[in-house]
């Protein structure tokens, strides 16, 4: 990928958007005080739950929850 | 209120005779989907057609001729609509080019804001935001949808944790070895100096 535009430092490292927000958000809930903080870590848990299909069939299903950003 | 209607009155006729010079004035949005009840009703002429997702919405408002007097403000985040349709004198959000002041009649701008103080100016009052990132879009008829993942008032922040995250990040950044932790902790450092520059300034 040639850089002729003035990428922003986070993208020239290989992160994305998405990645860049959240970790943002993640910073300015850390710095809330004290009642506002639990709200906001309760607010932003993620559950997911991922089934890799092989030959048409589901696999038994893995649950993640609030996983960290990478 | 009066001076509203006369030149609603006055504009209508101008904006028929006017054929889309540019496109960012818009004609005000549909608020029915015309070519798919003519399709339904070719095939199926006895049943009413399905209302559409259109047909839900609020038709987008057309751009005014002569500049509005408020800017119409929609500032939402993932979990809740902080501001819906307000009416506001000016708002200036912090985008990653500098801190933007958007009046009614702004030119129609998609900006990315970077973590930095949101201020809606409403007559004499003032109520400031801290976003995380996000977007704004203002919109040529005077409205502007601004998205943040994360935007709270800022006597929410505990200015401690603030300064102890600031000095943490700093010192990550000269232990860091790759290329992604050493962006990691340069972000830390912008959020947690803009949040201090908040919090001082």
């Amino acid at each position: 990928m040639a850089s002729n535009a003035a990428v922003p430092f986070w993208r020239a490292a290989g992160m994305t958007y998405i990645t860049y927000s959240n970790i943002c958000a993640n910073l300015v809930r850390n710095c809330l005080k004290e009642p506002y903080k639990t709200e906001a870590l309760s607010r932003e848990k993620v559950h997911f739950s991922i089934s890799k299909w092989t030959d048409g069939k589901p696999e038994k299903p893995t649950i993640r929850s609030d996983s960290p950003e990478e | 209120m009066l001076r509203r209607a006369s030149m609603l009155l006055a504009c209508r006729p101008i904006l028929a005779a006017r054929a889309r010079p540019f496109s960012t004035d818009l004609p005000a949005a549909p608020s029915a989907d015309a070519t798919f009840t003519e399709a339904w009703t070719k095939v199926i002429p006895n049943m009413d057609p399905p209302k559409t997702p259109l047909s839900f919405m609020q038709p987008r408002p057309p751009t005014p001729s002569s500049i509005p007097s408020k800017l119409t403000v929609n500032f939402v985040l993932p979990y809740a609509s902080e501001l819906a349709t307000k009416e506001v004198d000016m708002v200036i959000v912090p985008a990653t080019t500098g801190q933007m002041g958007v009046l009614p009649g702004h030119v129609a701008t998609i900006a990315e804001l970077k973590p930095g103080v949101l201020s809606v100016h409403e007559g004499s009052e003032m109520t400031k935001y801290f976003i995380s990132s996000g977007f704004v879009f203002i919109h040529a008829n005077s409205f502007a949808d601004i998205i943040a993942v994360e935007a709270v008032p800022l006597d929410r922040l505990d200015v401690n944790l603030v300064q102890k995250g600031l000095a943490e990040f700093t010192s990550k950044l000269s232990s860091a070895t790759t290329d992604l932790e050493k962006a990691e902790a340069q972000i830390g450092i912008d959020v947690h100096s803009a949040l201090n520059s908040a919090l001082t300034g």
